[in-house]
């Protein structure tokens, strides 16, 4: 009766949405207030009872309920607690009830707690956001029900692939998921607010808390998915510029522009249509993304659990919500005014320029990912799109980019002049120049990008703790500090980017028990190779020890996995972290004499790149939190005066 | 492992995919997994197999690539560049034979023309979208006065 | 703003849409074809295979006659499926000459054993490296080549029944 329950519930949430969807559009067309009342409890109820259905497919899986057909195909009896509820979204109805579940809770609050926007664009904005529900309960009830019972019941399930047993990909999806959805409404403020015509600073305010959480957590999934691809795949990379990736990486770039931009729309009432195109754009940009992935139709390394027929139902999916919302830009804006023009030297001038530079790197990301595509449509020829066009067409555009972040912050708002801008900035020009010249006069391996990016980092670090400078830092407000020790994360990770490109030092050997090999001043032995037995695998497991100039030996053990079930072979590279680089080394093949292939890489500071996606996302997360608070504050403030009135 | 859901997947799509093992019985190609003696050599070949695709993955490079036939192509390339031809011409000489689709590197021509002015029309567009945002020298003076 | 920009995001999209859509009803069929289809058949020479074969070179494939070039391995389970074709191919008079990828004499040996050998030279290719110089990139994969020694047609994957007429009928006007 379980998966019944859940099935109501489900029934239920779609039934809620249409409900909310109804209200919304007879309220607005009609102008009847009244209507208004009941739509933020119809939001909450689908709220709760898609949680509810979503809650109970994770119990069948928790409770490995065999009768479910879900069940069956992706989870098996024995497996540990984390993967049996992580089979229950690691799978394609189970992640698209999970991504409807976070959208209605998402839903339900706004309809708790949004109570600064003006009443008609609240319910746009919650009637949008039922329409997009309603795709996707469609979906679901009609073509992929994920609580479908089977009969007769098995003794046991198939099982998870054991290679998708992984804690980085069970917390994977739900990432960029609450990513997602919270670009989502973003999009439906945007719509409700093109709706009715209502675009500016207090709108903005609404929807920043959200662009900001969104962003938060497709930073926290880039992060982690480069960094699960570099030691999952035991080749040690960090970025290959794949689909996929370019699929993750759009959202997250249109999402960095809408926050700047609802920035300037918030404290300057401008660039209003811009930031709503924005808002649809990353929308767009994370349900095409969905739509790469899912429907095979570009050929990646990280292509799984592709159907091109749930590529054509997310595509008509796409062709509405998106489709639609441009239509609505395109009739609605031309009565939006674009607010006040700029100044090109002042903290908005340096806003636009990073709204602008990321778009292009946006296009051209986009365009060398479709590009493929394109041409094997147009005509016989077959291409390929790979680093060395994302890199050099993105690399100088981003390095611009990050220059002028550097700067922004420093400008002050409406009008600053040049002059003041370079005395303020001198010092972290001063040391790009000299970490320039350093690094030609001491490096001989540098090529251009990576050597202006890294020359670039060490004035953008000073320089993103610049706007701290003669304030009084506990008064300093907290979204400051958020801002600030973003940047600082980027320039973090611009020298782990540049350091990995430059620096790493690459041995390839057939080794013998007994020999030692240098790489770097890292003095590797290779003494033997022994069998080990895991629960559904057994590997040649190579017995390595490693030591950095005169410091302490240490073990480690790359490992050639086989699984038995899948006739599979996986590598396990091995990883020492030290504080200035990783060394990394996989295991391959032995030849004929009985040596062994080793893969060895040491590899400066390549871990900077992920901890500054870490300090990324944290500067998101307390500029959110210092928004949230300084809101609070205000309202608090408004209703005491409103008391003492 | 995202490799071996690729072998699962080109297993699946390719009508003429073979288990690893059966090719694997055959020792690699001398320079598939050995670097050349000369670094600025390696340097110059391991550039090159990064920018090459492997032509019986999903999106890898031969670099990157654990499938025989990348390992074949790897040596090719360093015995080529240890011979003395150049990067490019290696390159070429696959283009030759797989056509643009082995390099990740698009080379200019007809086709991809749009894909390589793409980059500066956007930047010219963005310049031209900033214009509009930004006012003129002229107008602010009468806007402060 | 002018307002005909504002449909400019709309009409992106409809490109977008045209493209994928388009690439969704296209069967993926990921074949990258040779370009060395129209030219002349590169320089190499091989080793035999076996002993009861003789060597394959680039001589041998510009003799006046239209000749097929099949490129095979014991390892390959589409080269199964092909070999009775081939089979067929050779009682209708084609000089079918071999390419074994990737293999050991014993197992090639074994391999035409037990599923026929319709083979007049086999050259081992234990390094593909022919087989990079011909623009293939896998097994079973069968080459038509003219008299004058020029690859006019490359056949990908293994060869079925309904295959062979045309494969005939090419061999003939290569002729």
């Amino acid at each position: 009766m379980i998966a019944e329950t859940g099935l109501i519930a489900l029934w239920l949430a779609a039934s809620m949405a249409l409900l909310q969807f109804a209200l919304c559009a007879i309220g607005l067309a009609k102008g009847q207030d009244e209507l208004f009342k009941a739509i933020r409890p119809v939001a909450i109820a689908q709220g709760v009872l898609v949680a509810i259905s979503f809650l109970v497919l994770v119990w069948l899986f928790v409770r490995s309920d065999m009768s479910v057909k879900l069940v069956v195909a992706n989870s098996v009896a024995i497996k540990p607690m984390l993967y049996k509820i992580s089979g229950a979204w690691g799978n394609h109805e189970g992640s698209m009830l999970l991504w409807i579940a976070i959208m209605g809770v998402a839903g339900a609050c706004i309809g708790i707690f949004e109570r600064n926007l003006k009443a008609k664009t609240l319910v746009a904005t919650l009637g949008a956001q039922a329409f997009i529900s309603i795709g996707f309960y469609a979906y679901l009830l009609i073509a992929s029900n994920p609580f479908e019972r089977i009969f007769p019941v098995p003794a046991d399930g198939q099982g998870l692939n054991p290679l998708l047993q992984d804690v980085g990909l069970a917390l994977h999806p739900p990432t960029l998921y609450i990513g997602y959805v919270g670009l989502s409404i973003a999009f439906s403020f945007a719509v409700g607010a093109m709706i009715t015509r209502d675009v500016g600073p207090e709108f903005a305010k609404a929807m920043r808390p959200w662009v900001l959480g969104a962003w938060v957590f497709l930073t926290l999934g880039i992060t982690a998915g480069s960094y699960w691809a570099y030691y999952e795949l035991g080749w040690g990379g960090w970025w290959f510029w794949d689909p996929v990736e370019n699929a993750s990486l759009m959202p997250w770039l249109a999402a960095t522009a809408l926050l700047h931009s609802v920035t300037v729309l918030a404290t300057r009432d401008g660039l209003r249509a811009w930031t709503l195109m924005l808002a649809v754009v990353a929308f767009s940009m994370s349900m095409i993304g969905t739509f790469l992935v899912r429907s095979g139709v570009l050929t990646s390394v990280h292509a799984f659990a592709v159907d091109p027929e749930r590529g054509s139902f997310i595509l008509a999916l796409l062709a509405i919500y998106i489709g639609g919302a441009m239509a609505l830009f395109a009739l609605r804006v031309g009565s939006v005014k674009e607010g006040s023009q700029f100044e090109p030297i002042s903290r908005e001038g340096a806003l636009v320029a990073n709204n602008l530079l990321l778009s292009a790197i946006l296009g051209i990301v986009f365009i060398g990912t479709l590009y493929p595509l394109f041409v094997e449509g147009m005509s016989d020829e077959m291409i390929s799109v790979g680093a060395p066009y994302f890199n050099l067409a993105t690399g100088p555009i981003a390095l611009i980019l990050v220059a002028i972040m550097a700067a922004g912050p420093l400008l002050r708002w409406r009008r600053d002049s040049a002059k003041a801008l370079l005395n303020r900035i001198s010092i972290p020009v001063f040391l790009t120049a000299a970490a320039l010249f350093a690094l030609v006069l001491f490096t001989t391996s540098m090529s251009v990008l990576p050597l202006i990016g890294m020359a670039l980092a060490a004035g953008i670090a000073v320089a993103s703790f610049a706007p701290l400078w003669k304030r009084n830092l506990r008064r300093t407000p907290m979204h400051t500090y958020g801002m600030i020790i973003a940047h600082f994360g980027i320039a973090v990770a611009l020298v782990g980017m540049a350091s990995e490109t430059s620096f790493t030092e690459e041995k390839l050997v057939a080794a013998k028990p007994g020999d030692e090999i240098m790489v770097n001043d890292w003095k590797i032995k290779f003494h033997a190779i022994e069998p080990v037995a895991g629960p559904n695998w057994t590997a040649l497991e190579a017995r390595v020890t490693a030591q950095y100039g005169d410091e302490a030996i240490h073990e480690i053990a790359p490992q050639n996995r086989m699984f038995a079930s899948a006739q599979m072979q996986t590598s396990e590279a091995a990883l020492l972290t030290r504080w200035n680089g990783q060394l990394y080394v996989v295991l391959g093949d032995s030849d004929e004499q009985g040596r062994w292939q080793l893969r060895i890489w040491w590899k400066p500071f390549v871990t900077l790149i992920w901890y500054g996606g870490v300090l990324i996302a944290l500067g998101g997360l307390l500029a959110m939190i210092g928004r949230l608070r300084r809101a609070g504050r205000q309202k608090k403030q408004r209703a005491y005066a409103e008391a003492m009135i | 492992m995202i490799r071996i859901l690729t072998l699962i997947v080109t297993l699946l799509a390719l009508p003429f995919s073979v288990p690893l093992a059966a090719q694997n019985a055959l020792p690699a190609s001398p320079y598939a997994h050995q670097q050349l003696d000369d670094p600025v050599q390696e340097e110059k070949a391991r550039s090159l197999m990064e920018e090459l695709r492997c032509l019986k993955c999903q999106s890898q490079s031969i670099a990157d690539s654990d499938a025989p036939m990348a390992g074949d192509m790897r040596s090719q390339v360093r015995e080529r560049i240890a011979a003395g031809a150049t990067p490019e011409e290696v390159r070429s000489w696959l283009i030759e034979r797989y056509g643009d689709w082995v390099t990740y590197n698009p080379p200019v021509n007809a086709v991809t023309g749009p894909l390589w002015i793409a980059p500066i029309v956007l930047l010219i567009l963005a310049i031209w979208l900033a214009r509009g945002r930004f006012r003129r020298r002229k107008n602010s003076k009468k806007d402060a006065s | 703003m002018n307002r005909w920009l504002l449909w400019v995001p709309l009409v992106l999209f409809g490109i977008f849409f045209a493209v994928v859509a388009a690439g969704l009803i296209r069967p993926k069929d990921n074949i990258i074809e040779s370009k060395m289809v129209g030219k002349p058949i590169p320089e190499f020479s091989l080793p035999a295979a076996i002993e009861q074969r003789p060597a394959l070179a680039t001589t041998d494939l510009a003799t006046g006659k239209p000749q097929l070039l099949n490129i095979f391995a014991s390892w390959c389970v589409p080269c199964i499926a092909e070999a009775p074709q081939l089979l067929e191919l050779e009682r209708a008079g084609v000089q079918i000459n071999g390419i074994a990828s990737r293999d050991t004499p014993a197992d090639i040996a074994n391999f035409l054993n037990r599923w026929g050998n319709p083979y007049v030279r086999i050259g081992t290719d234990v390094r593909s490296i022919v087989q990079l110089e011909l623009g293939s990139s896998g097994v079973p994969e069968t080459f038509v080549i003219d008299g004058k020694g020029v690859i006019v047609h490359q056949h990908i994957g293994d060869i079925r029944k309904e295959d062979v007429p045309e494969l005939l009928e090419i061999l003939e006007k290569a002729g």
